[in-house]
């Protein structure tokens, strides 16, 4: 019954896509920065989307800012934090030469681009690598950009000359002063507004608690804020629901109607509760982890 | 049908129902009586000619059975196992006047498994015709719709979204009522038929459909994503911890085996005490997985009666069975939470029933004064869901006033060259109606592209001279004939 064409079938089915990952740069202990190669998701990325990685077959799905992407290289960046077993695992493990086992996307409403005339961007921890194609398409729909970053300490500071070629003005502020200004980014806000009190948007990208500082500063002074929220998120396609957040009284889902809102109308408490949610499962599955890293060497 | 004992199914992820052997599938066969103008046949959403596999049974040659099969339906292993039979060709069945009517899904599912097991696959000799058609979403509807192109020579590409291929049967339908293999065992018939599956593809966000058609080079594209989004009621303590949707619970235990964590990263909130609200087919699998999983005890509210409830009869029975304990007549109108921001119950209103709505079941209204609390460290939503916002947010597809993509009689949308099927032009359906719906849109491909059932027409033909005078639906003789041995 079968011919030779159809004998060809389950070969031909097979994916073609790989995700080989191409060059890995360490920022600090904590974050490292990969390289992947693909050209359909480079092409399409936007600044503000994401991707959904998944390091093994068996690993959990996590969603990841697309911090930098090349179309005419095929390639595409992303900027890690190593904080629970997924993330350290792949600091541990990532290296060219190796592959990931799914990166699904881009995935998320791209940034609306091109509707300020002089935009604060504002990154702090793992938003700061984020905020930089934001900064950067802004900057070249000619908008004139102003960068504040957050970071804890000088020896943590990574991508300062690739904010410094797109922003008019980039402000550094550190937990400890060890680099820039001491103080948090509201403080540097504070100052950028001070020179160029005609800034008309903000956006923010960062732990919670900083995404809210900076709506609460801005409010009062009637500037636009807009926020890139990071709820759990299971498969980042609108079809579980575990990434709602509340805005304005209503629920949205941050993977497809976000990940970006208006930071003067998002439910910040609501977010950072529901963060919390599986906190006893993380420590088991990180504790787990790496009691079987001791034991392997 | 033999069932595993309810005692122990209820802690245990095997399936459920047993399948029948020879002997009990033959007995079973006799009971039809192969009626001459069957009342089964119509009431199945894809005509399947029961009569003639069910007698082929009773012949004992069950390759032939499945060769029956194979005319209406690619699926029999599952649709014998998750169709609503109730409500389809058992409900029509004249056995089923007087005695219990012949168990046809039982039937079709003992045929379809022993199809994966001797690993018999109907493939007719495939002439290549040149055409490229994208099928956008790997559920029922897009298996169909790419199994009957690759039959009739088109190049298909199948993109789906998540990591694994099958839509709400990979995700949603839990192990114990459809078994991974028995769905890897279709999907590899669909490889064999050469189609490609491409996962991890967001069409939308990765390309458009207007780019799969313009720039990739496909000659038509079939969209069947499902009405995946999940609802909730917009009440009070929505997004407190342990509240999640049906859709979530479900994914992260068959899609991401959260059941096994932490040997699979993906964790599970699960509560000792989980509410259900809803009481559709979702929900029945809500209830059973979360008993499986070790919950205390499993409880389910709906606002209509048993009456009304939407599940296969067969899932209710066996929900009851296992020891979920049913409040009808009950809605919530709040949830309640604790001081860390967990759910710790429901504020319920119990309701009573109304008149009747426009889908024609009565309206269920609140009893003013019988409001009750109920505690609670997990509730689950399964009270439907919306069709997905993504091909309608990235392209210029026309949708109806629900937000499902529109689509005409032949299930061709308002872009040219683009089909829609499934879930997400109908609303939520039933597997069989959205494999019907995937090759009720194939044939409308094949239309569209100028393709006919000759080896005549398998070669490119411009549009104003590809029909030949020949009647639609025609058999390819040539192709049945290449194809014996
Ligand atoms: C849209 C979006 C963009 C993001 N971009 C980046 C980025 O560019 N760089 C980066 O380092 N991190 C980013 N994150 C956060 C990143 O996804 C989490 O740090 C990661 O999932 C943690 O996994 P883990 O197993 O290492 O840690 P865990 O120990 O599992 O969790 C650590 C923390 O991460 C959060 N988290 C856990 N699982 C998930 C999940 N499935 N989805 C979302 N958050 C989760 C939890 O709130 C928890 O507090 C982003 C999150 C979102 C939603
Ligand atoms: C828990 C549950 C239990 C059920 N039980 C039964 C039952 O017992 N019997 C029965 O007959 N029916 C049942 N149903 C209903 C039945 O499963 C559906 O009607 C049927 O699966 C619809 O098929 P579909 O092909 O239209 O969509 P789906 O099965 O939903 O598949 C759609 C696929 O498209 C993918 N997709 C979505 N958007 C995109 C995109 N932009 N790009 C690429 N891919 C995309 C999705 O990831 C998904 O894999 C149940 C449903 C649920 C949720
Ligand atoms: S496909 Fe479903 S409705 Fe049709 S015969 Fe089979 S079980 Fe019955
Ligand atoms: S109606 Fe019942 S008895 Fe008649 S052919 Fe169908 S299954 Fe057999
Ligand atoms: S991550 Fe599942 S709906 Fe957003």
């Amino acid at each position: 019954m079968t011919t030779e064409h159809q004998q060809a079938g389950p070969a031909a089915a097979a994916s073609a896509r790989r995700f080989p990952i191409l060059a890995r740069e360490d920022y600090s202990d904590a974050s490292f920065m990969l390289e992947i190669g693909d050209q359909p998701l480079a092409r399409a990325a936007r600044a503000g989307q994401f991707v959904i990685v998944m390091l093994t077959e068996n690993g959990e799905r996590i969603p990841l800012t697309l911090a930098d992407f090349d179309p005419a290289q095929g390639t595409f960046r992303l900027v890690i934090q190593a904080v629970g077993k997924t993330t350290r695992q792949m600091q541990a493990q990532c290296h060219p030469g190796t592959t990931l086992y799914s990166v699904a996307g881009p995935m998320g409403e791209p940034s609306r681009i091109g509707h300020a005339r002089k935009l604060i961007c504002v990154g702090g921890g793992l938003g700061v690598a984020p905020i930089f194609p934001q900064a950067r398409a802004h900057q070249r729909a000619g908008t004139r950009v102003f960068g504040v970053l957050g970071f804890r300490s000088a020896a943590r500071v990574f991508w300062e000359d690739r904010f410094r070629a797109v922003c008019e003005e980039l402000v550094l502020c550190t937990d400890d002063g060890s680099a820039g200004i001491q103080g948090l980014v509201t403080l540097g806000m504070d100052q950028v507004l001070a020179r160029h009190p005609d800034c008309d948007a903000v956006i923010a990208i960062g732990p919670p608690v900083m995404m809210r500082a900076c709506a609460e500063f801005t409010r009062p002074r009637g500037i636009a804020t807009t926020v890139s929220l990071n709820p759990i998120m299971v498969d980042g396609t609108g079809m579980c629901g575990g990434c709602r957040v509340r805005v304005d009284e209503r629920i949205q889902f941050a993977c497809v109607d976000g990940p970006d809102f208006d930071g003067h109308k998002v439910d910040f408490d609501d977010l950072m509760n529901r963060q919390r949610r599986f906190r006893t499962q993380e420590a088991q599955a990180l504790q787990k982890w790496s009691d079987s890293c001791r034991l392997h060497g | 049908m033999p069932v595993q004992d309810a005692d122990t199914r209820r802690r245990n992820f095997a399936e459920v129902t047993l399948g029948f052997d020879l002997a009990a599938a033959r007995r079973e066969a006799e009971r039809c009586l192969l009626c001459a103008a069957p009342d089964c046949v119509p009431a199945c959403p894809v005509h399947i000619d029961i009569p003639a596999f069910i007698e082929q049974i009773g012949r004992k040659d069950i390759h032939a059975a499945y060769r029956a099969l194979s005319e209406s339906t690619l699926l029999p292993a599952i649709c014998g196992r998750v169709c609503p039979q109730e409500n389809q060709c058992e409900g029509a069945c004249v056995v089923g006047r007087g005695l219990d009517p012949v168990a046809i899904g039982r039937l079709e599912r003992f045929v379809g498994d022993q199809a994966i097991i001797e690993q018999w696959h109907e493939q007719p000799h495939i002439e290549p015709n040149g055409r490229k058609v994208a099928v956008v979403g790997s559920g029922p509807a897009g298996m169909a719709c790419a199994a009957d192109l690759a039959k009739a020579g088109c190049a298909v590409t199948i993109y789906e979204a998540l990591h694994k291929p099958g839509g709400v049967l990979r995700y949603g339908i839990p192990e114990f009522r459809l078994p991974a293999h028995v769905l890897d065992g279709e999907y590899a018939h669909l490889q064999r038929l050469g189609v490609r599956i491409e996962c991890n593809t967001l069409v939308g966000r990765l390309f458009s459909l207007q780019q799969l058609r313009a720039e990739m080079g496909f000659d038509a594209v079939f969209v069947g994503t499902g009405a995946g989004t999940p609802r909730f009621m917009n009440i009070p303590g929505e997004s407190l911890n342990g509240v999640l949707s049906a859709n979530e619970l479900l994914t992260r235990c068959n899609l991401m085996q959260a059941s096994d964590f932490p040997a699979h990263d993906t964790p599970l909130d699960l509560g000792r005490r989980v509410v259900v609200i809803g009481a559709g087919n979702t929900a029945m699998d809500a209830l059973r997985l979360s008993l499986r999983l070790g919950a205390e005890e499993v409880h389910c509210l709906y606002r209509r009666g048993r009456e009304e409830c939407p599940a296969r009869v067969e899932e209710l029975q066996h929900a009851e069975e296992e020891g979920v304990e049913f409040h009808w007549l009950s809605a919530p109108t709040e949830l309640l939470g604790d001081e860390q921001g967990a759910v710790a119950g429901l504020r319920c209103q119990r309701m009573e029933l109304g008149e009747s709505d426009a889908s024609g079941r009565r309206r269920p209204m609140p009893l003013a004064g019988r409001d009750f609390e109920f505690a609670a460290d997990m509730v689950v939503y399964a009270i439907g869901t919306d069709p997905n916002p993504i091909l309608g947010q990235t392209s210029p597809l026309a949708l109806d006033e629900r937000g499902y993509i529109a689509a005409d009689a032949d299930l061709a949308t308002s872009l040219q060259g683009v089909f829609a099927g499934g879930d997400i032009v109908t609303g939520s359906a039933t597997v069989i109606q959205a494999m019907g719906a995937g090759r009720q849109a194939a044939a409308s491909i094949c239309r569209y592209l100028c393709l006919r059932d000759s080896a005549e027409i398998y070669r490119k033909q411009p549009p104003a001279t590809g029909l030949f005078g020949l009647a639609e639906g025609e058999r390819n003789f040539l192709r049945l004939r290449e194809a014996m041995p």
